[in-house]
């Protein structure tokens, strides 16, 4: 029918509209991370703490773990240590920092006055291991499992619904 | 005590929107006469009443009363009174009070000028613009108040925004909304020809004029936009592609079509459902961009603090006006009609080739802008869509439309012959190529893109050309002045407008082609060369502001070879210490055939500072070029033939109908 | 909080002037080639400004990667997939060509055809609507006919009084 060619303009901007219904579900800023399924890259880099001493992500393999990307100049990493340190305290799985674009002083300090829950930290001053995991900013947080493969990861703050929902469950399936 | 009035006589204008809408449909629906007459004064009230608003809001910026939050979030006392007052719009609330008050001005404008048409098609018109108020004003008053008061009130302002404590600030979003408001009036005539099932020639000399105002307006706010960022953002760009950017462009290229297809219809009385779609399709595109700016959904530099509560609204509100225009379309389209007939090569199809290739690219750039979302939202990915993609896909469209503008004109209605065009445009097209194939050389270096598009630009002023020497040749009036002053205004704008597109290329070729840059570390008594001047770093000095800090740097600029001083140009870097923002002031020496510009970065070890230094070949044409189009399309709307009186108007369509079958 | 992130957002969305003073000795034809790739990178953090242009410390850090990586002699495609493969797509600004983004860059070429298709669809159907041409014998009809084909304004305002 001809008249029928007259209802494409409607048809068309039905379409659009669905998808502008579930773009007000997304955000648009966010960048997912592309290593989701794939291996944490290596490092070696110097602990904050033991600084003689070195770290990287093999020494992790068999263990769920979490990799905490966080500084002492950054607001968000305020938010959600208290949730880290709780985390720690109940043991619930093993985190470690990575102090990003930080002087080992600042860092040292930071997590002295606000408590310290991770199993050691690694510091990245140069920030390229950083840009290895494709972080964008701070503080992010990388789920990885026994075989060293990242599994999620929080962009942002962790905050109690993110823990609640996605992260416990995750590493629960993961310890198997 | 003014903001709660003001808050009052949004209200007041809201319930007033409403009695506009119910009345005049009712009225118009049932043909008494005492509903429509009405329409009008109910329409002039809620103008007021919104104004009342707008200006109770503006007073409580200019006089800086920080009891008001949006007062205290975007102002500031020592701003300047310009961007106190034009704070107003500074931020999301305030700019959808500006759009508020913009389309009580339009139904205004609407409700005094338009005396000569029938009743009952004012009455629809008024109804439907009384609509689309209604639910802004519901809008505004559910979820963006601007009267909300800080109790307790604040001491300071957190100041407006540096980069929008400008000349621009107080121009650009005014014209911008003229625009994107003003496409309501051709919506609503549109909605009005639906309606009432008919549509005919004189529907369109009347929407016209409103058409082209609305079009010559955005035109102006767009190119505005461009330039400021230009001058204020430092990076030398002019056009990034940017979602909100398109946001506006896209409704200019339906209203470029629409302007050209209102041209065939009032001529012609053909293209009839096509106009009527283009008129829904420019303001839909209005609303689409108000929906992507404020809602959360694209990431822009533009883009306002967004709320998704806003973002649910102005979707459903979109679903209502835009929805609900296109299934009255799809239901009423098919009985307006068709109108006459044209031959394969006339200015019919020429203009039909144009609209096409219009909305060709309108939809190339709605896709490219919301590709992102298509994919993120069917869980496929984040992907990027950039200038890189635009500019692939934007040029090869436009180009032809481009071509085809400058043989419309020459083609006659109708029934136009290859030959006889030929005849007429093979000089015109022999000077373009020659031409296009030299200038290159004197420019600079030869580079076949840049040639074909200089070749488009000078095709556009030769063909023009011809066509104007033939129109006055053609022309029964003995003298060149006689001849001169019996075109009629219409057609100096289309001329001129015409010409502005070719200086916008350009203005675009040329600085695309030829631009040149230096971004280096310069220290007092350093020179650098760009572009055959040369620049000299002075040295730098502490300048203070009403509400800043600068670090001001001296330039001197010479030619490279001659020690006479041209110009001295004096770059700033503002420390704004309310908003804590730093800011950088480029310094431009703006020129008929070129722009330098200098902005200063950050200060380096000792007094040395990072720079970037610009020459810009012609790139005022871009907006010089845009001013041109703007001024066409005012020209054309003040022709004698829409200042005609109700008894006189039998346009011209009425004839040429009634001698075709 | 939220207000203190857009202002460490807008501090760093600021431009970044001056690059080569972020190297002591610039290379002209590294800087060349770090400002052409970098016009196509997205900044992560400004999310609306390329990496040539950002002022954020993540712009500045991955510019010396890029420099890094020009002196090492890598092409520009290595350097685009180093980006990719810790960014994803999202990076660049010119989408690359794949299964997901065929209708993005087909689309338009699609719409082109479909536009010239419906211009010669719509003028043979209107061509049928053309009526046989005015016999040239009759004088009043044809002189008529041209004054309407004409774009003359009307010489006089008693011509409109009809």
């Amino acid at each position: 029918m001809k008249a029928l060619r007259y209802l494409i303009p409607l048809a068309v901007f039905a379409a659009l509209v669905g998808f502008f219904a579930v773009g007000l579900t997304r955000d648009p800023h966010e960048v997912p991370s592309p290593f989701i399924g794939k291996p944490a890259p290596a490092f070696k880099l110097a602990r904050l703490h033991e600084g003689d001493q070195t770290f990287g992500p093999e020494e992790m393999r068999g263990k769920v773990w979490l990799l905490n990307v966080w500084s002492s100049w950054c607001v968000s990493c305020r938010v959600e240590h208290p949730l880290l340190v709780e985390m720690s305290r109940d043991h619930l799985v093993p985190i470690v920092g990575l102090d990003y674009k930080d002087k080992r002083e600042d860092g040292l300090q930071w997590l002295s006055r606000h408590g310290n829950p991770y199993l050691l930290s690694a510091c990245d001053d140069e920030g390229k291991v950083g840009i290895d995991y494709g972080v964008y900013g701070v503080p992010e947080t990388f789920v990885i499992d026994k075989q060293g493969i990242i599994r999620y990861k929080q962009i942002g703050p962790i905050t109690p619904e993110a823990l609640e929902k996605t992260i416990l469950p995750l590493v629960k399936r993961l310890n198997g | 005590m003014i903001p709660e009035l003001g808050h009052f006589a949004l209200v007041v204008a809201f319930a007033l929107a409403v009695a506009q809408a119910a009345l005049s449909f009712t009225g118009a629906a049932t043909g008494r006469r005492a509903l429509m007459g009405t329409s009008r004064s109910i329409a002039v009230g809620q103008f007021l009443f919104v104004a009342a608003a707008f200006a109770a809001l503006a007073y409580s910026f200019v006089t800086s009363d920080f009891s008001v939050a949006n007062v205290v979030e975007h102002s500031n006392s020592k701003l300047p009174l310009r961007y106190r007052f034009a704070a107003t719009w500074g931020s999301h609330e305030g700019s959808m009070l500006l759009w508020a008050f913009m389309l009580g001005a339009w139904t205004f404008a609407v409700s005094i000028f338009s005396r000569h048409l029938p009743e009952r098609m004012l009455s629809r018109v008024l109804g439907v613009m009384g609509l689309v108020s209604a639910g802004f004003l519901l809008f505004i008053l559910l979820t963006s108040d601007p009267f909300q008061r800080l109790i307790p009130a604040a001491e300071e302002g957190r100041d407006l925004n540096p980069l929008l404590q400008d000349p621009g600030m107080v121009v650009h979003p005014p014209m911008l909304y003229m625009g994107y408001v003003g496409f309501s009036v051709a919506f609503a005539f549109a909605i009005t020809a639906l309606l009432e099932g008919r549509l005919d020639a004189a529907w369109a000399r009347w929407s016209r004029p409103w058409t082209t105002a609305a079009w010559s307006f955005l035109t102006i706010g767009i190119m505005m936009g461009s330039a400021w960022s230009y001058y204020v953002l430092g990076w030398g760009g002019w056009w990034f592609w940017d979602p909100v950017e398109n946001a506006s462009f896209m409704p200019w290229l339906a209203g470029t079509a629409l302007i050209h297809s209102l041209a065939v219809t009032e001529k012609r009385g053909t293209f009839r459902s096509w106009t009527v779609l283009l008129a829904i399709v420019a303001f839909s595109l209005s609303l689409v961009g108000t929906f992507l700016v404020r809602s959360g959904v694209l990431t822009s530099v533009h883009a306002f603090a967004t709320d998704p509560r806003r973002g649910i609204y102005i979707l459903l509100f979109l679903v209502v006006v835009v929805g609900g225009s296109l299934g009255l379309f799809a239901w009423r389209a098919p009985r307006v009609g068709l109108g006459g007939g044209f031959e394969p090569v006339s200015r019919e199809s020429m203009l039909l080739a144009n609209n096409v290739l219009l909305i060709v690219a309108l939809a190339a750039v709605l896709l490219g802008t919301l590709y992102p979302l298509f994919l993120d939202a069917l869980n496929l990915g984040k992907i990027s869509v950039g200038p890189p993609y635009f500019d692939a896909v934007f040029y090869p469209i436009m180009a032809p439309a481009v071509f085809l503008m400058a043989v419309g004109p020459v083609a006659s209605w109708k029934r136009a012959r290859l030959p006889d065009l030929w005849v007429r445009l093979r000089w015109a097209l022999g000077v373009a190529v020659a031409a296009a194939l030299v200038l290159p050389f004197v420019l600079g270096r030869w580079s076949a893109l840049i040639a074909f598009s200089l070749w488009l630009g000078l095709w556009v002023v030769t063909a023009t050309a011809a066509h104007v020497v033939q129109r006055l040749r053609t022309s029964p009036q003995p003298t060149l002045g006689g001849k001169l002053r019996a075109q009629s205004l219409s057609w100096y704008g289309m001329t001129f407008a015409h010409l502005g597109v070719a200086v916008f290329i350009f203005g675009v070729t040329i600085v695309k082609g030829y631009e040149t840059e230096r971004d280096l570390r310069m220290a007092p008594g350093d020179h650098t060369q760009v572009g055959g001047y040369d620049f000299e770093f002075v040295g730098t000095k502490q300048v203070p502001g009403p509400n800043y800090t600068a670090v001001q740097a001296e330039f001197d600029v010479r030619r490279v070879g001659s020690a006479a001083i041209v110009r001295r140009l004096y770059p700033q870097k503002r420390d704004y210490p309310v908003a804590q923002q730093t800011m950088t002031e480029a310094a431009i020496d703006t020129g008929f055939v070129r722009d330098l510009y200098v902005s200063l970065g950050e200060p380096v070890q000792g007094d040395a500072w990072g720079v970037r230094v610009y020459h810009k070949p012609f790139v005022d044409w871009i907006w010089g070029g845009c001013m041109m189009m703007a001024l066409g399309g005012l020209l054309a709307l003040s022709d004698r033939r829409y200042r005609l009186r109700r008894a006189a108007a039998v346009p011209k369509g009425a004839l040429a109908q009634a001698l075709t079958p | 909080m939220r207000i203190a992130l857009a202002a460490l957002l807008t501090a760093f969305c600021a431009l970044a002037f001056g690059q080569a003073d972020e190297v002591a000795h610039p290379d002209p034809r590294v800087e060349k080639r770090l400002k052409d790739l970098g016009e196509e990178l997205r900044c992560l953090v400004c999310q609306n400004q390329t990496i040539a242009d950002s002022a954020a410390p993540l712009a500045l850090d991955l510019r010396n990667e890029i420099r890094t990586m020009i002196k090492q002699g890598k092409t520009d495609d290595e350097i685009r997939a180093y980006l990719v493969h810790r960014y994803g797509d999202f990076v660049l600004y010119r989408p690359p060509l794949k299964p997901t983004t065929v209708l993005l860059w087909g689309g338009p070429f699609a719409l082109l055809v479909a536009g010239f298709a419906t211009v010669v669809v719509v003028v043979r159907r209107r061509r049928q609507v053309v009526p046989a041409p005015l016999p040239a014998s009759d004088p009043s009809r044809a002189s008529i006919a041209a004054l309407l084909d004409s774009d003359a304004a009307p010489a006089q305002k008693k011509k409109k009084k009809r």
